[in-house]
């Protein structure tokens, strides 16, 4: 008890009421340090709610600023912050609804020059990107790093979330899923596209919860499985997503041995 | 060696009675025994509920004087 103050108590005690994480599981949350891969639509409610439970370090990147075309659907960003930094706008939110975290914020280019370094100082990564380049550099780092990468898209109406644990020898990369990006100009692009704005709502806040069980250790994680979300329909289903045993990363014969900077271009998936 | 601890939770009121002593169970081993003293009526009831859920036993509910109660929990 004497690890709580009397605030902390009262803030966390619906989570130590729970049976799954008690006083225990609240203490892993608060010594936990999470990477939030993006402070967009997905990484919003990932920071918000992360940020909330009382997750001890939460590191941002983004290198954009906060635009009026963002406040559709990227919810820690307000219209005062217009011309901000995203991580900025999103510390001072995040200050403000607990003082318990603490921010960490990166505005460069995330690369394989900066990417080992700073994704070596947290416990997990929550990928919240819209393009491409990045998406593959998190996946490859973090399975260098056997860091678990917890995997969100969101694309006009349709979302999906899955967990990579590069711990576990059995569970599939983003690779598994998509071997290597398309080429430029064969998709859309994210301002082509569209999205309803609350569709990153959904699918960060199922990241967002797969990163609590994942540093609590409870539950079943969606290692393995493609959650796929349709807000049109509103329904959600699920695929299995096997080890691709010729998966360019991580199967036993991999071709790719080091970390890619690929030529950065929007993605939906 | 089992041990006994005691915990004062006077002023307190629900949930937080029984977050504090779930959180002072949490410090104990199995079979330890910790004595709870509340002066929030409702507590005895809901901490006693709560605590069962967990598979703690209560070995004894008693009333101290007008105000306070106090319980006896054997940690699972
Ligand atoms: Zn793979």
């Amino acid at each position: 008890m004497a690890d709580f103050t009397e605030e902390q108590i009262r803030r966390y005690s619906r989570h130590i009421i729970l049976p799954e994480l008690g006083g225990k599981g609240q203490k892993k949350i608060s010594d936990a340090k999470v990477l939030c891969v993006g402070v967009g639509g997905l990484g919003s409610p990932n920071a918000l709610y992360l940020s909330a439970a009382g997750v001890g370090t939460l590191g941002l990147i983004d290198m954009d600023r906060v635009d009026v075309s963002n406040l559709q659907r990227q919810i820690i960003h307000s219209t005062p912050d217009q011309e901000k930094l995203k991580v900025q706008s999103a510390k001072e939110k995040i200050n403000a609804l607990n003082p318990d975290v603490e921010v960490v914020t990166y505005t460069e280019k995330l690369s394989s020059k900066n990417v080992k370094e700073i994704v070596a100082k947290y416990d997990l990564v929550v990928d919240g990107c819209d393009n491409f380049a990045t998406r593959y550099l998190v996946n490859d780092a973090c399975f260098f790093a056997k860091k678990p990468n917890v995997y969100g898209s969101v694309f006009r109406f349709e979302g999906r979330a899955t967990v990579f644990d590069p711990r576990s020898e059995a569970s599939p990369c983003y690779r598994c899923l998509h071997p290597y990006p398309p080429p430029p100009g064969e998709v859309p692009t994210c301002h082509e596209a569209g999205v309803i704005g609350v569709l990153p709502g959904v699918i960060g806040v199922i990241q967002a919860t797969e990163a609590l069980k994942l540093i609590v250790g409870i539950g079943r994680l969606l290692v393995g499985r493609l959650l796929l979300y349709d807000a049109l329909d509103m329904t959600f289903r699920e695929v299995k997503v096997p080890k691709d045993p010729g998966c360019p990363l991580c199967s036993k014969h991999p071709k790719i041995k080091g970390l890619i900077d690929y030529e950065q271009f929007c993605s939906g998936v | 060696m089992a041990e006994k601890k005691h915990l004062d939770i006077k002023g307190e009121v629900c949930p937080y009675t029984f977050v504090k002593t779930k959180l002072a169970l949490e410090g104990l081993s199995s079979g330890d025994v910790l004595e709870v003293v509340t002066d929030h009526k409702q507590a005895v009831t809901n901490v006693t509920r709560s605590c069962e859920a967990e598979g703690h036993d209560i070995l004894s509910k008693e009333q101290l004087n007008e105000n306070d109660w106090k319980l006896t929990i054997r940690k699972k």
